[in-house]
């Protein structure tokens, strides 16, 4: 526990040499570590900018990643978010509000014994494409679904 | 009243121009709808309910006493299904009360709090919620799953029942409003909320057996109290004060008309 | 220390469907508080499930989590009875973990 709680820890370095390392096949992705906070990737402020730091140089669409989310959100605050991927291998889940100051909202690993699927609730400031990539077999895939958002006002 | 039904559209921009997402009202509603039964997966009024818990049991004030021998009107200590009974008359204050009037008497009586200290904060905000909303959200989970269940079988309920119903009616304040105003006709709405009628048995189960409610729109729970506090606010009326008579007997009216009702609270909503 | 977590871990068929919600305040770092000036941001970074001790689910997110965030996921291999424990860590080094038993 405390060695895994060490490797979550690690900073930005880290995490870019362990995705330089996909990058380059030298590591397979089960033998990567335990998940890593990438900062140049959350501190990136446009969606390109954002796979860019995350290595992901092209994603195929696919249409084995289901996202269900709602077509119109009464509030952006709290936008619930579904993601299940059918891609066999599924090693990650990555999810991008793309509209967002910040797209990268996170990452979700399915290594180490999870169902590649995950709900969350996000915040999303303006109607948005929400983007997912999912990583299997060393390669990206994504699917698209917009959101619409109003803030409801008048109803205190 | 036709008068003050157009004031209402107009002061509220009401009605969401539908066109802005270049939808159909129906297509809105569906995504609205889609979008309410998602957040039932979770509901972070759970969270305050825990805290509510801690709080009930712990021994506090000049006497360090806990609330657990508090009665809401099952006897000292019982709460499963009380909330789903209130407001109601007990015999020890000689009035018509209220879940959160009665904690007030509570933390009196047995805490030996004073009740300026005891009222002096009913309603939070995200960063700092009120003691009072957690432990309201703790007492009403308690009565998940029971019917609402009012009974005027007392003069003083009656009383409050009748006073209620009047406050429901009654149009003042500067744009002439009541309560009915938005909550006595079908098909009111302000932008994509819905209103409930709260004067028909099946608006009034629709709210009553829903709040108090998790709110997402500022990541808060919110009392019964705070509700009626608000929709005054909203109508432009001087706010009521905490616990007042006049907002027991206003949700005296509101519970009696939701009577049979299954509790489901507390809700999560927009 | 953070505030408890409210985790419920059911078995449903042979995968065990977590939901967890957890109390914090989610903050971006953008917000003004009422004196006008910027409330520093205040976010959950990471967060693991362990499963009878081995880590099962990892992820590491931003502050676009709502306040007060809900989880849900799904894990392979567990059983009813079964240990699983939840920790959470934010950017301020606070950190907080709960340990459910999965029921059947």
């Amino acid at each position: 526990m405390d060695n895994t709680r060490r490797r979550v820890l690690r900073g930005a370095s880290a995490a870019g040499a362990v995705f330089a390392a996909f990058a380059t096949g030298a590591l397979k992705p089960s033998d990567a570590l335990a998940i890593t906070w990438d900062k140049s990737a959350f501190e990136a402020k446009s969606m390109v900018d954002a796979l860019k730091a995350l290595h992901v140089s092209s994603a195929t669409d696919s249409k084995d990643i289901v996202i269900r989310a709602p077509d119109i959100a009464e509030n952006g605050a709290v936008v619930p978010i579904d993601i299940t991927s059918n891609i066999p291998g599924t090693e990650s889940i990555s999810l991008f509000i793309e509209k967002n100051p910040f797209p990268y909202v996170g990452t979700f690993d399915m290594t180490k014994g999870a169902v590649p699927y995950v709900h969350v609730r996000v915040k999303v400031g303006q109607s948005s494409p929400v983007r997912v990539v999912v990583t299997a077999g060393g390669k990206h895939y994504q699917a698209v679904k917009d959101v619409k958002v109003t803030i409801g006002g008048c109803g205190g | 009243m036709r008068k003050s039904l157009t004031t209402l559209a107009v002061a509220c921009a009401a009605f969401l121009a539908t066109s802005a997402f270049g939808q159909t009202p129906e297509e809105v509603k569906k995504g609205v709808e889609q979008y309410r039964e998602m957040l039932e997966l979770g509901n972070p009024a759970e969270l305050y309910a825990l805290k509510g818990e801690a709080l009930f049991k712990k021994k506090r004030g000049p006497k360090n006493a806990s609330l657990e021998q508090c009665d809401f009107g099952k006897g000292p200590g019982v709460l499963k299904g009380v909330y789903a009974e209130m407001p109601r008359y007990f015999a020890d204050t000689g009035k018509v009360q209220d879940l959160e009037s009665r904690l007030v008497t509570c933390m009196v009586q047995l805490q030996g709090i004073s009740e300026k200290d005891a009222t002096k904060r009913p309603f939070g905000n995200a960063d700092k919620p009120s003691e009072n909303e957690q432990l309201v959200a703790y007492i009403v989970s308690q009565s998940y799953g029971d019917p609402i269940n009012i009974k005027l079988d007392n003069p003083k309920m009656k009383e409050a029942y009748e006073i209620g119903k009047r406050l429901f009616f009654y149009r003042a304040g500067p744009w002439d409003f009541s309560c009915a105003t938005c909550h006595a006709e079908e098909n009111t709405r302000i932008r994509l909320q819905d209103l409930p009628v709260l004067s028909s048995p099946a608006g009034a189960k629709a709210a009553m057996t829903t709040w108090p409610a998790y709110r997402v729109s500022n990541s808060q729970l919110k009392t019964m109290e705070w509700r009626i506090n608000d929709c005054y606010r909203q109508m432009r009326f001087p706010e009521p004060n905490f616990i007042s008579d006049s907002v027991i007997a206003l949700t005296t009216y509101l519970a009696y008309t939701a009577n049979g009702g299954v509790y489901k609270g507390p809700g999560i909503k927009r | 220390m953070g505030d408890p977590m409210k985790i419920r871990a059911r078995m449903q068929g042979d995968v065990a469907e977590v939901r967890v919600l957890m109390g914090h305040p989610m903050e971006t770092g953008q917000r003004k508080g009422s004196d006008g000036k910027i409330i520093p941001a205040h976010f959950i970074k990471q967060i693991r499930a362990e499963l009878n001790g081995k880590v099962v689910f990892e992820a590491a997110i931003s502050q676009a989590i709502s306040r007060n965030p809900l989880f849900a996921f799904k894990v392979k291999g567990a059983k009813a009875g079964d240990k699983l424990s939840i920790t959470w860590e934010d950017n301020k080094g606070d950190k907080r973990t709960d340990t459910v038993t999965i029921s059947g």
